[in-house]
């Protein structure tokens, strides 16, 4: 009853796929985009975040706020973030395709980069999680019922520590585009969830990770609710022969910076 | 001489898929069960017609009972005795979360305590930050830096209400009874 009245994007089992939310043409919605973008090049005001509210994406509709977020100073307690340690993460967490007796099916790419303050410290020893679909673009999320295998050998589940300069290491699978139910044949371009602590409360992030020259791109809401050109280039990683290992894997370079400085709130002025 | 600032990555929906990945074993259990001054920190994610949000995850951060802030690893793999003062829980099927936590103690003299709240969810591009203040006399929360400068209606909705051992606060994403969410300095739009 409750899953039935829901608005959902998800691909689910005994869902008939022309739910009133898929019925909405590509063609309508990148309209609907174009028509933000174009708002966005005439307004001055130059964006580097999302849009909470952007329509094009159904699910924001009725969940994003309202009203003006609220400025607040932080307190001690949110300039201030939780501690990670080797006791939270085992160190082959990172390497996503050693998790089964068997090797997961796909390209085997290294991802890595480093994760900064906005200031330009590094965020050492701070915990980054990811999780994404497999190469064939099925998670394993029991309500993803999309109708590509599941790879017994791959969970496309990873965790690892910044070292003492910020870099993060994943060793895994490119993964693939995956259908959606926001609009009739929507597909999501193929991305790496990323999950992000800072040295303060406040620059916690959850993000994606997309690659380079992908045509879905300019169809899809969730990558275009950032409506900066700029801004949306850097969710998109780069291609890095010097990652990439002879016989064994290509390379991926993605450098993340979050809000928040290295430990406590200075003006940027009051810094060197 | 002014540092040079670098522009944040953009922030992007946790999407439906996380609950695979990022929900834990004991994500929602800062102190155990039969903890004596144990609490549950519970609520209802909701959205713009209220109806429940299942699909959302929420996380506090939080100082000790007696206000220290002592960030300690351990908090994906509890060992029953640390506090960490970090969870995370994501919401069930009714859009509930629930924690079992202590109270949190004030950080400075004077100061409301408040856990710190962030709130992810499909649907939601980016995340959201807000506070749920332990239930306090209306002359600590006039005075309240934060609690202080918002209208009562507002200020209502950070502040959670006690019932029995039970501490109550539910996040509304959009309407009526939205509750304050907030940005920090050094964030742009």
């Amino acid at each position: 009853m409750l899953e039935e009245s829901r608005v959902d994007d998800a691909i689910e089992p005994g869902r008939p796929a022309s739910s009133d939310l898929a019925t909405d043409s590509q063609e309508a919605i990148s309209a609907e985009i174009d028509d933000l973008r174009r708002q966005y090049a005439e307004a001055a005001a130059e964006e580097t975040q999302p849009r909470l509210d952007y329509p094009p994406y159904r699910s924001t509709i009725l969940r994003h706020p309202t009203k003006d977020l609220h400025h607040a100073d932080p307190e001690t307690i949110e300039l201030t973030a939780p501690a990670f340690g080797q006791r939270d993460v085992d160190a082959l967490e990172a390497d996503l395709t050693i998790q089964a007796s068997g090797d997961p099916i796909g390209e085997r790419i290294i991802v890595t980069g480093r994760v900064l303050n906005g200031d330009g410290s590094p965020v050492a020893g701070q915990l980054v999680e990811i999780w994404q679909a497999n190469a064939a673009g099925r998670y394993i999320h029991k309500r993803d019922q999309h109708r590509a295998p599941i790879d017994p050998n791959f969970t496309g589940v990873g965790r690892c520590l910044t070292d003492s300069d910020g870099h993060y290491w994943f060793r895994t699978i490119k993964p693939g585009p995956y259908p959606w139910r926001n609009h009739y044949n929507a597909w999501r371009p193929a991305h790496i969830h990323f999950s992000l602590f800072g040295t303060q409360f406040i620059s916690r992030m959850i993000t994606q990770m997309y690659f380079p020259g992908d045509p879905l791109f300019d169809l899809d809401p969730i990558y275009q609710s950032v409506r900066d050109r700029r801004a949306r280039d850097r969710l998109v990683a780069t291609y890095d022969h010097e990652v990439t290992s002879h016989e064994e894997n290509t390379g991926y370079r993605w450098d993340i910076v979050l809000t928040g400085s290295r430990s406590t709130w200075m003006d940027p002025e009051d810094r060197r | 001489m002014s540092a040079q600032r670098l522009v944040a990555t953009p922030g992007q929906t946790i999407g439906p898929f996380f609950g695979f990945a990022l929900p834990y074993e004991g994500g929602d259990q800062l102190v155990q069960l039969e903890h004596p001054d144990g609490v549950r920190l519970t609520g209802l994610v909701l959205d713009g017609d209220g109806d429940p949000v299942p699909d959302a995850m929420i996380e506090i951060w939080q100082p000790d009972a007696h206000g220290r802030i002592e960030p300690r690893p351990g908090s994906l793999r509890r060992d029953g005795y640390a506090f960490t003062g970090w969870g995370r829980a994501a919401t069930d099927i009714t859009g509930r979360y629930a924690f079992t936590t202590v109270r949190p103690g004030p950080t400075n003299e004077g100061k409301l305590p408040f856990f710190a709240i962030t709130v992810f969810a499909r649907g939601l591009t980016n995340r959201l930050f807000t506070r749920a203040y332990l239930p306090a006399s209306s002359d600590a929360i006039a005075t309240d830096r934060l609690l202080g400068s918002l209208p009562e209606d507002r200020r209502r909705t950070l502040i959670a209400t006690e019932d029995g051992s039970e501490l109550r606060f539910n996040v509304r994403l959009q309407g009526e009874e939205e509750t304050v969410f907030l940005a920090f300095p050094g964030e742009a739009p």
